[in-house]
């Protein structure tokens, strides 16, 4: 099975919008929402049937159990995370490094600390099917650190329910840090959704940069390209100049916005200047992926 | 004063809102928190800037004294420590700085060194004083060069906190101790539902907050809707406006560059003010 992410480095380039409308054209394939921090695809692919709905289980926290606990103040002092004050856990800023719990002097009668690991949900993960294919995807909860263990929770859900398809596309996160890292490990085909303008330019570099660390094929594609003709021009330079291919540019529509309001892929209005060359997009990459579907 | 600029959705407009509004703001320092891609200073092109390197401290083992206890192995929650070959190896990336396995080694055969995972640089642009950071490529978390950007903050000045995509770590660190949140919408369904996830995060930190509504394109009903069920006063409206995003895309301050476009701006630090005092 040939696997596909679609990053971006930039927020907001495009990367939902254009993985929607390829999930809808490709045949025989699995999918996944690995942009676990703010997942947008299940807004569009909202009627599915729930095949397992469940809390992940990331990291651990600490807990302070008061009974035991003779107020020393040396999980307080040896905490880096300043997740311990005034005797008090807050939760939110424990990395659950168990640093407070190996250190506590006291314990209860069983040998438990005062202050210990446990048990924590960093959000929920669901594999769902629509129309006989396996969509896989999470939610962390919120100011969560362990996105890219859940990230990889939703990879790994995704090829449990592996059949006989020949393809996986994966939605991934904005930004180059674990999440993204998580998403490009083992992954041999890349888009890049990126956005002709200052910023996007520099945020393309940097992810660019990044997947260079993997053994990941780049490909990108230029979204809203005549928002800035200039701009487009020096993305066709940069990508001439490293070596990857531009596989479409896609022109700004103010219908995409209202179709994707509307619940649906680009796509389903294949009259649309955006709809075109997506579907060329897709015949390329059919291509290049060396896939017949 | 502390404002974060925030709102889950990537590329709604949190860079565009903070840039212009430490432009139009008297005494305003531009804090760029979304270190794994900062756009801030491709606008304010900050000169003479003073670099700093953010380090975290690190283990390394010295061999000679390790015995292959395996102590710290077991230790380490996230895996950054293996004894393979009959050596300890430490996974760099993986390590998380708690400390833990240097402190419990029973031959003090780990202490911990200094490892760069990016920089800051503070600098100036037409007396915007400008702080923004950098995350190394390849490296997990930004959260510790976050730290360095929010430390020593000046809150008799009007500090704009430019924040990450996302609901998470980076996130959390940013929008600490804010004195108030401004939530940017695109009015769509995605933008619409990501701002549910920040909404959610400044309420559990129990900031005041308030929303922009950005690329307005006439038709802004789901994200008004969304803000009137939550009660989440609206305290501006940026159009979409061809002009105004050729020069954003070009790297141009737009309030700098246009009277009618400062003017939409300053209306909106009007109201963030008013909130504050309140």
């Amino acid at each position: 099975m040939k696997q596909l992410v679609i990053l971006s480095g930039k927020g907001g380039t495009g990367k939902t919008t254009l993985a929607v409308s390829l999930i809808k054209l490709a045949k025989n394939k699995m999918f996944a929402d690995c942009d676990v921090d703010a997942p947008n695809v299940k807004l569009i692919f909202e009627d599915t049937e729930i095949l397992e709905e469940k809390p992940y289980f990331g990291l651990k926290k600490a807990f302070k159990y008061e009974d035991i606990c003779i107020d020393c103040g040396k999980c307080e002092e040896l905490c880096r995370f300043n997740a311990i004050k005034d005797g008090v856990v807050n939760i939110n800023y424990c990395e659950g490094c168990g640093v407070c719990e190996r250190f506590c002097p006291v314990s209860d009668d069983q040998g438990r600390k005062a202050i210990r690991l446990e048990d924590d949900s960093s959000g929920t993960t669901r594999i769902e099917k629509l129309n006989n294919e396996i969509f896989s995807n999470a939610n962390l909860k919120i100011g969560n650190g362990a996105s890219g263990k859940l990230v990889t929770e939703v990879r790994k859900n995704m090829y449990r329910y592996k059949t006989d398809e020949n393809l996986a596309i994966i939605d991934g996160s904005p930004g180059i840090g674990c999440p993204v890292i998580a998403s490009l490990t083992g992954i041999e085909y890349c888009v890049l959704v990126a956005e002709p303008s200052i910023s996007g330019i520099h945020d393309m570099i940097r992810i660019l940069e990044t997947s260079k660390n993997f053994s990941t094929k780049c490909f990108i594609v230029i979204n809203k390209y005549d928002n800035n003709f200039e701009k487009t021009n020096d993305i066709e330079d940069i990508a001439k100049e490293k070596g990857v291919e531009v596989l479409g540019k896609i022109p700004f529509d103010e219908r995409v916005v209202r179709i994707t309001n509307k619940g649906k892929p680009v796509v389903d209005n294949p009259d649309t200047e955006a709809a075109k060359e997506i579907i060329n997009i897709w015949n390329k990459l059919k291509n290049r992926l060396n896939i017949v579907n | 004063m502390k404002i974060s600029v925030l709102s889950g959705k990537g590329g709604t407009g949190k860079t565009f809102l903070s840039v212009n509004l430490s432009q139009v703001a008297s005494d305003s320092v531009y804090i760029d928190c979304d270190v794994e891609e900062p756009n801030g200073n491709l606008y304010f092109k900050a000169k003479d800037s003073k670099i700093k390197n953010v380090d975290v401290p690190v283990p390394v083992v010295d061999q000679d004294k390790c015995t292959g206890c395996k102590k710290c192995v077991e230790f380490c929650q996230f895996n950054a420590l293996a004894y393979v070959g009959g050596k300890l190896k430490i996974f760099n990336e993986l390590c998380h700085s708690c400390g833990g396995c240097s402190l419990l080694c029973p031959e003090n055969a780990l202490k911990e060194i200094n490892r760069t995972i990016g920089k800051v640089e503070f600098g100036f642009s037409d007396g915007i004083q400008i702080k923004t950071g950098e995350l190394n490529i390849g490296e997990a978390t930004g959260v510790p060069i976050i730290e360095k950007l929010l430390e020593d903050m000046d809150y008799s000045k009007n500090n704009i906190i430019d924040c990450p995509p996302g609901s998470s770590c980076q996130v959390m660190e940013s929008i600490k101790g804010s004195d108030f949140s401004l939530l940017v919408i695109e009015p769509t369904k995605f933008g619409v539902h990501n701002i549910n996830l920040v909404y959610e995060l400044v309420k559990i930190f129990d900031i005041p907050y308030g929303a922009v509504i950005n690329k307005d394109m006439g038709d802004s009903k789901i994200a008004e809707e969304f803000c009137e069920k939550n009660n989440i006063k609206i305290l501006g409206k940026i159009p979409y406006d061809e002009e105004m995003g050729k020069l954003n895309s070009d790297g141009y301050i737009v309030a700098k560059e246009n009277k009618k476009f400062e003017k939409i701006f300053k209306e909106i630090l009007d109201k963030i003010e008013k909130e504050v005092r309140l």
